[in-house]
């Protein structure tokens, strides 16, 4: 392991020292890190338009696997080095970044364009301790159910509004020997995206607004009471779901096996990538009652930050600028099938116009957006317990406690 | 002062052993004596992400050990490195030594067995976790699809989405990778006895079981020192295969969690709890090193104790 680190060390310091050496007098040439490969050729052509502006920059677009980037990042910053340019995550995950001062600051004088970003998009960005922007966000993602439209239709059924109409909607599907959701349970964050997908409306904002006044915690009535609904309808999950890890359940849906899968936006473009001719819809969790108001889960993916350590600073903020502007923000949600939180964009794709609507009804991804900053993480206590519960090893009571439990440790709010 | 033959001799001899010593003892002092060091010192500071902080005694040690958060979690996943110790002592080395015993026989197709039986260890574990993954997988996988063709039904399981079989599940995988190794190892102990030691007492008349019990497994001590040895390096250092087979959080619910995981997840963080923390990190890698270390030592002195030469 510290072996391993040494070489990353090693090889990140290496690659600062040739793109270095690359830059010629009048051309400045960037480096820019990120852990989206599959999005090359998007960023690629992001960076020509932007050539077109500023000639005088270059840019090289370098990426790293996703679960080693964090600490590649990280160290090559922790050695004073690190790209000029660098795709950063967003909540707790940034704060490990940020706090030490790796990033240079932004505001309203040098990024203008911040202003065309909504106040939870720079919120997921902001350091608490500050209260200062690091990074410019990218895209927000969206917890939802999405449906096949071709089950739905083949079989005389409509998106369900209630939560008893899911439940009657799930019977059919399952008496007709059609696996009504494609989710399992054995990968331990999938359980976090279906409590986001499925029991959003119920919950509600105003529980969310109670958990952060400290007014409600977790054995809130709202709270245990979905997470009972949560456990009724599991019964119309995969075939032995609590085995069924991420990428099972992904091809359970993809190979037209399933009718709905509780997840993420980000699921849509990675679903269609797999098979072009699936017919996709979204739906917001269904809500308690008829009349209730129905609502998605959201939260912002990350954003592009400047290394307070570079020597061009000015060229960088130049580019991070680009990325904040509706022109890019519309290219980056056409092509990446991902919405872009920038206002005033255009969506061409009517999948994603519709995730784009559904989010004017929105609450926080809760336990990404408020408990991911210390340890126990409410993610992690919301997966295990909800993954234990779905298990039969726990009652929803019991599961609410423990996640109560965990983040009372650290929560003011909650040790009352 | 002339040089004498022999002292030009002696220096020539010195020169030549510093000239094959040096170059592995500066590689090791800068790969593995420093970073362990190093880790050693990290224990003892608070950190913000990977800046160092405040220096902070041995807080970190005795938030491993006793806090109330990571306690819990690195006690839970100790026990279940103790369990994989056991299990693997069992399966994998006394597998192994059955095994080998067959294989001793030279029965039929031997030379292909030998072979056959040492192919997995060669294997990438990578490969080999996504393979059992792909096995246990509770739809498509080849165990319940045999289990349901025999009509076996009610033992088809979820094996690794259930806490009471996942750990199991792991250990089996990993026997099956391994067990080549320990053969191999106790093939080449049994080889070495004296035939003559074994055709006395076959000439005596002693039982399959009695010659070995009383005869192989004492004389082949010496590869039982080595291999319990190094399983038990391996079990306490267990992360691949967990980490393959069922993620950093050792899924479901802890049921499979290993210290390799803890320690990854607190020093590096994971994709759910964002936190690095490489104090706390440094501090259970160092306890885990110290663990090893003592315990395996004392289990090397303890077995060498029975060995017998001959």
């Amino acid at each position: 392991m510290k072996l391993t680190r040494r070489i990353l060390m090693g090889a990140a310091a290496g690659s600062f020292i040739l793109s270095a050496g690359a830059a010629t007098a009048q051309q400045t040439e960037l480096t820019f890190w990120s852990w989206r490969q599959e999005d090359k050729a998007f960023y690629q052509d992001a960076i020509k338009k932007f050539q077109a502006k500023e000639p005088n920059i270059s840019i090289k677009f370098e990426t790293y696997a996703p679960e080693n980037y964090q600490t590649i990042l990280s160290t090559a910053l922790a050695a004073g080095r690190g790209p000029d340019v660098i795709q950063v995550r967003a909540y707790g995950n940034l704060e490990t970044i940020a706090t030490p001062g790796y990033l240079v600051a932004l505001d309203k004088n040098n990024v203008p364009e911040l202003a065309n970003f909504p106040e939870a998009a720079l919120a997921a960005e902001t350091l608490r301790s500050d209260g200062k922007v690091y990074a410019v966000p990218f895209a927000m993602q969206t917890q939802l159910v999405v449906y096949n439209k071709k089950i739905f239709k083949d079989n005389g059924l409509n998106p369900p509004k209630t939560w008893d109409e899911l439940m009657s909607l799930a019977q059919a599907l399952k008496a007709k020997n059609i696996t009504p959701f494609g989710n399992g349970t054995a990968t331990a964050w999938q359980n976090e995206t279906i409590v986001g997908g499925l029991l959003s409306s119920m919950l509600g904002k105003q529980f969310e607004e109670d958990i952060v006044s400290g007014k409600a915690n977790f054995t809130d009535a709202r709270f245990v009471n979905a997470l009972a609904k949560l456990k009724d309808v599991s019964q119309y999950f995969a075939p032995n779901f609590t085995g069924v890890d991420y990428p099972s359940s992904q091809q359970l849906f993809v190979a037209g096996r399933a009718a709905m899968f509780a997840g993420g936006s980000y699921e849509v473009a990675n679903f269609k990538n797999q098979n072009p001719t699936l017919d996709l819809g979204v739906f917001p969790a269904p809500v308690l009652k008829a009349g209730d108001q129905a609502l998605v889960a959201t939260y912002y993916d990350g954003g592009y930050a400047v290394n307070a350590k570079s020597e061009k600073k000015d060229a960088a903020l130049k580019f991070i600028r680009y990325l904040a502007t509706p022109e890019y923000g519309t290219a980056f949600t056409n092509t990446l099938k991902n919405l872009s939180p920038i206002k005033g964009i255009k969506i061409e794709d009517p999948i994603t116009q519709e995730v784009a609507k559904l989010t004017e009804n929105a609450m926080s991804y809760l336990m990404l957006v408020r408990f991911r900053y210390q340890e126990p993480s409410g993610s992690v206590l919301l997966q295990s317990n909800v993954q234990k519960m779905l298990a039969g090893q726990q009652t929803p009571e019991q599961a609410a406690a423990e996640i109560n439990k965990g983040i009372a440790t650290y929560y003011k709010p909650f040790q009352k | 002062m002339p040089v004498s033959p022999k002292q030009a001799r002696t220096l020539k001899h010195r020169s030549w052993v510093a000239f094959l010593v040096v170059p592995p003892v500066v590689f090791m002092s800068l790969f593995v004596v420093y970073p362990i060091l190093s880790a050693f010192a990290y224990a003892f500071y608070e950190w913000q992400g990977l800046a160092r902080g405040e220096f902070v005694g041995l807080a970190n040690f005795r938030e491993v050990l006793f806090g109330a958060t990571m306690a819990p979690t690195v006690w839970n996943a100790f026990l279940h490195n103790v369990y994989a110790l056991i299990a693997l002592m069992i399966i994998q080395n006394g597998g192994g030594f059955l095994l080998a015993w067959l294989l001793y026989k030279e029965p039929f197709g031997f030379r292909f067995h030998r072979v056959a039986v040492f192919v997995p260890v060669v294997l990438s574990t990578i490969i080999v976790g996504f393979l059992w993954k792909l096995f246990l997988n509770p739809n498509f996988g080849i165990i319940n699809q045999a289990l349901y063709s025999v009509g076996l039904d009610s033992w088809a399981k979820p094996w690794l989405g259930d806490s009471s079989t996942a750990l199991g599940a792991l250990i089996l995988a990993n026997a099956w990778h391994f067990v080549g190794f320990p053969t191999l190892v106790y093939l080449a102990g049994m080889q070495r006895i004296p035939s003559e030691i074994i055709e006395a007492a076959r000439l005596d008349g002693t039982s399959e079981w009695q010659l070995l019990k009383n005869i192989v497994w004492p004389l082949v001590a010496p590869s039982t020192t080595i291999l319990f040895t190094l399983l038990f390096i391996g079990a306490f250092n267990w992360f691949e295969i967990p980490y393959v087979m069922v993620g950093l959080d050792g899924s479901p619910f802890g049921s499979t969690d290993v210290l390799g995981l803890v320690f990854y997840r607190t020093a590096f963080g994971n994709q759910s709890a964002s936190i690095q923390n490489f104090g706390l990190g440094s501090a259970l890698a160092t306890l885990i090193f110290l663990f090893i270390v003592v315990f395996a030592s004392m289990l090397t002195l303890w077995l060498r104790r029975r060995e017998i030469q001959f």
